[in-house]
């Protein structure tokens, strides 16, 4: 954070901007990297889930969020055209279908494909790929080639204005509180319930884990669904602040799995923190330089960081 | 109680278990003995569903789980304690005990499982992996005997615990098995260990039994010999 800040003064001074400039510029950039902090982590909460729990490379994982996506633009087309009242309140449902609609795909790939390869995870990434390309076929068979978007309840339309010169808008604000609640639920589910018990004792030795009464297959199925579910309410989300099409989801993939990776694979707090520093670090750089060489300059300094310390920001200390 | 009938298991084309038989009472200690590699964590392993058999049968109280998973086999009323402990390491003292909760009738951690092991009630906030071998060694029978066990399988209990540890182990192994009505099964090479608490035992080499005696008729020179590399 404090080398961030640092890098943009150091960056705004050689530009030539005043101290007021810089200021409304770390402002203005600063919402909109927590617009892209609140994807980078809906994004990555799945994952965390799926990659970084159960070490699966889920390359499709992007298509559950497009599914998402689409059952809430479905949602909203059947609410205009059947049930124009219900137009103010669908969203939270499509949030909930979103979930559910997702997970159970999730439930059944893993049933048919991912099951079979957890101990080849190279032929995971392959599988998963195939059934990434297999999902954006059947979404443009389904829905078409072009973008599309729901209908926004009006409540989410508009912007606050807290003082003069800033517009915060209320899509982005509720894309930041659906991130952040989501991550309590992810949270609460993962270390404080019997489920979530079951989760971390299956990655940490599937044998054993068996071998002290859990069920591990079902529990393999469940954790997929759940993970694939988030994916599919983070896709719901997505559409308050950007259209979709078939291949939407596949443009956010790279950038989850560097999140993922950074905040220390299985670390919740690490994600949320990857997600932080990677959307502000880009967020801020964008406006100094190219979105493009913003890109390519957090990608090198997360490769500079993860060759001092591969295993990520947060790592548990145990005992070897 | 428990019966092992002509198991055979293997590694690939490598036999590892020949023709096995033996069976357990109600309320016997068995230990199974033998030099390394001869085939007891197999048996183990076999026992508790981890390795499947290329055949033979299990039963428990008559029901033949053989072909069942871990888990349901635990549910049957199987305990297991492995060798090298494999408790969860980033989990706590106490999350470690609750994931041996899975097929319990009482799903909280009874006042008995502190009250056997005290030193697991004071570290239980604690990580598994942070514990000592002999205090992993307690969380790791605390966590099989939760899910209340009619026979608690052992493998190699005593692997790296030091030598005053063990004689605690032992008798918290006795005075565990009058309490909790338990049938137990241990696999071991530490002779005195073994005389403390078994009721019968079986030597096996190459994966075959090739002596069994009741505790009160044991040539310790003869076993040791067994033992001896």
């Amino acid at each position: 954070m404090t080398a961030k800040i640092a890098l943009a003064l150091l960056l705004a001074a050689s530009a030539g901007y005043s101290w007021d400039e810089i200021k409304g510029v770390m402002i203005m950039q600063g919402f909109a990297g927590l617009s892209l902090f609140s994807i980078f982590l809906l994004m990555a909460l799945g994952l965390a889930i799926i990659f970084g729990q159960m070490k699966v490379i889920n390359m499709a994982h992007g298509e559950f969020l497009t599914m998402g996506a689409y059952t809430t633009v479905f949602l909203s087309w059947l609410c205009e055209s059947y049930a124009p009242g219900l137009l103010a309140w669908y969203f939270p449902v499509a949030m909930i279908l979103a979930f559910f609609v997702a997970g159970s795909v999730g439930f059944l790939v893993e049933f048919a494909i991912i099951r079979h390869l957890y101990k080849r995870p190279l032929d995971t990434l392959l599988a998963t790929w195939g059934l990434s390309m297999i999902l954006q076929e059947t979404f443009r068979q389904i829905a078409g080639a072009r973008e599309t978007s729901a209908t926004m309840p009006e409540w989410l339309m508009g912007s606050l204005q807290p003082f003069e010169g800033v517009d915060i808008p209320i899509n982005g604000i509720f894309l930041l509180g659906a991130s952040l609640v989501l991550t309590v639920i992810v949270v609460i589910n993962l270390y404080y319930t019997r489920s979530g018990l079951r989760v971390r004792a299956t990655v940490m030795n599937r044998d054993m884990a068996g071998a002290v009464g859990i069920n591990t297959r079902m529990t393999d199925r469940m954790t997929f669904a759940l993970g694939c579910g988030i994916a599919g309410v983070a896709g719901a989300a997505f559409t308050t602040v950007g259209s979709i099409s078939p291949s939407a989801g596949g443009l956010y993939i790279v950038d989850t799995f560097m999140v993922v990776v950074f905040g220390g694979a299985g670390s919740i707090i690490g994600t949320i923190l990857a997600a932080f520093g990677i959307a502000q670090a880009q967020s801020v750089l964008e406006f100094f330089l190219s979105g493009v060489l913003a890109k390519v300059a957090v990608l090198l300094a997360v490769v500079f960081i993860l060759m001092i310390r591969p295993q990520g920001l947060v790592v548990a200390k145990i005992r070897k | 109680m428990l019966a092992v009938k002509n198991l055979c298991v293997s590694y690939g084309e490598s036999i590892v278990i020949r023709d096995l038989s033996f069976e357990v009472r109600k309320n016997e200690t068995l230990a199974i003995m033998g030099r390394n590699g001869m085939g007891k964590t197999t048996l183990m392993k076999s026992i508790i569903g981890m390795h499947k058999p290329r055949s033979g049968s299990i039963t428990l109280d008559g029901t033949e789980i053989a072909g069942l998973d871990s888990f349901k086999r635990v549910k049957a009323g199987l305990g297991f304690v492995p060798q090298g402990r494999q408790i969860f390491s980033a989990l706590s003292v106490e999350d470690n005990i609750r994931t041996g909760l899975e097929t319990a009738k009482v799903r909280r951690i009874e006042d008995w499982v502190y009250t056997t092991f005290p030193v697991l009630k004071e570290m239980r906030h604690r990580k598994g992996g942070n514990l000592s071998g002999g205090q992993q060694q307690q969380l790791a029978i605390a966590r099989a005997l939760v899910s209340g066990p009619k026979v608690l399988l052992l493998d190699e209990p005593t692997e790296g615990i030091q030598p005053s540890i063990i004689k605690d182990i032992a008798r918290t192994l006795n005075e565990l098995k009058q309490l909790r009505d338990l049938t137990i099964i241990v696999s071991e090479q530490v002779l005195s260990f073994t005389l403390e608490i078994a009721d019968r035992i079986l030597v096996i080499e190459s994966g075959a039994i090739v002596r069994e005696d009741p505790r009160a008729n044991v040539d310790e020179a003869t076993i040791s010999r067994y033992l001896s590399v």
